[in-house]
């Protein structure tokens, strides 16, 4: 396989295993989180605008790492500098 | 595929490009600030009130509200900035409901540059709460080992701002345009819908954290709490 190949191979499948593996864990913690908020809830109702405020915040905060690996998915997908690079010398060598 | 924005532009004239981000900021500027004056040209202060300026008293004593449980001993001081801050990035998720918008902040430039201001803004409302030299000796807390952490802490922060905003804003964008390739009923319609209520979410927890940023700056080190205490102010 020439380079362009493998270029294309790595990206393909590391997009999709970037954001398959790199979404497990923040799911995993925020339904951790969204579980804790709801038990201290049920036991303190009265702190509700505290309790919500403070979960909303730390559910940006784990969302922030599954972001970033959707980032780096994207990037790999619609913007990669190695694929750009491979198909400018490429074409540049068929235009010759 | 067009990624962000910034791909689309309307008009070029050697180095500077007019694209959309440009042109839908402005727009929504223009739409905040001459909705703003035109509901506050003749304030009432009786019970008669337009519905309007009602909108307005609530969204400002909210965000008022808001910012005194963070633990920010002024609100009215810092809401200039923060209530912009929340304003603009509300708008420009809400204004996606007009056929043919993409919002600025689904931009990395727009984002980036909010941040930014946040970063400008930590230490100008410290120093200006604490004192210079309180402000600087902060940076040495809890030991001077963690300096070194302490200015890595806020380089992350304000980078972590800037890309939650824009991946969540991105991602919203292009789920609509692929599910419109795909199926153009009513799956777009309730990924819009969900894309709203990200939007809203996401303003909400920048403004947060860029609250939190503050209150952790100015608060002086001679009355250092671990945390804002949630049940003093009941």
């Amino acid at each position: 396989m020439d380079s362009l190949t493998w270029i294309a191979v790595a990206s393909i499948v590391m997009a999709g295993l970037t954001t398959g593996f790199g979404t497990m864990g923040p799911a995993l913690a925020e339904g951790k989180a969204v579980a804790v908020a709801l038990t201290s809830l049920a036991q303190q109702p009265d702190a509700s605008a505290t309790i919500t405020r403070t979960l909303f915040v730390g559910l940006a905060m784990i969302e922030s790492t599954a972001i970033y690996c959707f980032v780096v998915s994207m990037i790999l997908i619609f913007a990669n500098p190695f694929w750009n690079a491979a198909i400018a010398a490429a074409t540049q060598a068929a235009g010759k | 595929m067009r990624l962000t924005p910034d791909a689309w532009i309307f008009w070029q004239y050697g180095f500077f490009k007019l694209n959309a981000t440009i042109v839908f900021t402005w727009a929504l500027m223009a739409v905040l600030v001459l909705g703003a004056a035109l509901i506050t040209r003749r304030l009432a202060t009786g019970h008669e009130r337009s519905r309007w300026q009602n909108l307005l008293e609530i969204v400002v004593t909210g965000i008022v509200s808001q910012i005194e449980d963070v633990g920010l001993k002024e609100p009215r001081r810092y809401l200039g900035f923060l209530g912009t801050l929340f304003l603009f990035v509300a708008a420009s998720a809400l204004a996606t409901v007009v056929p043919g918008y993409e919002p600025p902040t689904a931009s990395l430039s727009t984002t980036t540059a909010l941040a930014l201001c946040v970063l400008v803004a930590v230490p100008l409302f410290g120093i200006s709460g604490q004192g210079l030299a309180s402000y600087l000796k902060s940076y040495l807390q809890p030991t001077p080992i963690m300096l070194p952490f302490n200015l890595i802490s806020e380089v992350s922060r304000t980078l972590a701002l800037a890309v939650r905003l824009f991946g969540n804003m991105m991602s919203g964008a292009m789920i609509i345009a692929i599910l419109l390739a795909i199926t153009p009923f009513v799956f777009p319609i309730v990924m819009t819908v969900l894309g709203l209520l990200t939007g809203m979410v996401q303003a909400y927890i920048f403004t947060i954290l860029a609250s939190v940023y503050i209150a952790a700056a100015t608060r002086s080190a001679a009355s250092s709490k671990p945390k804002p205490s949630p049940t003093a102010a009941a």
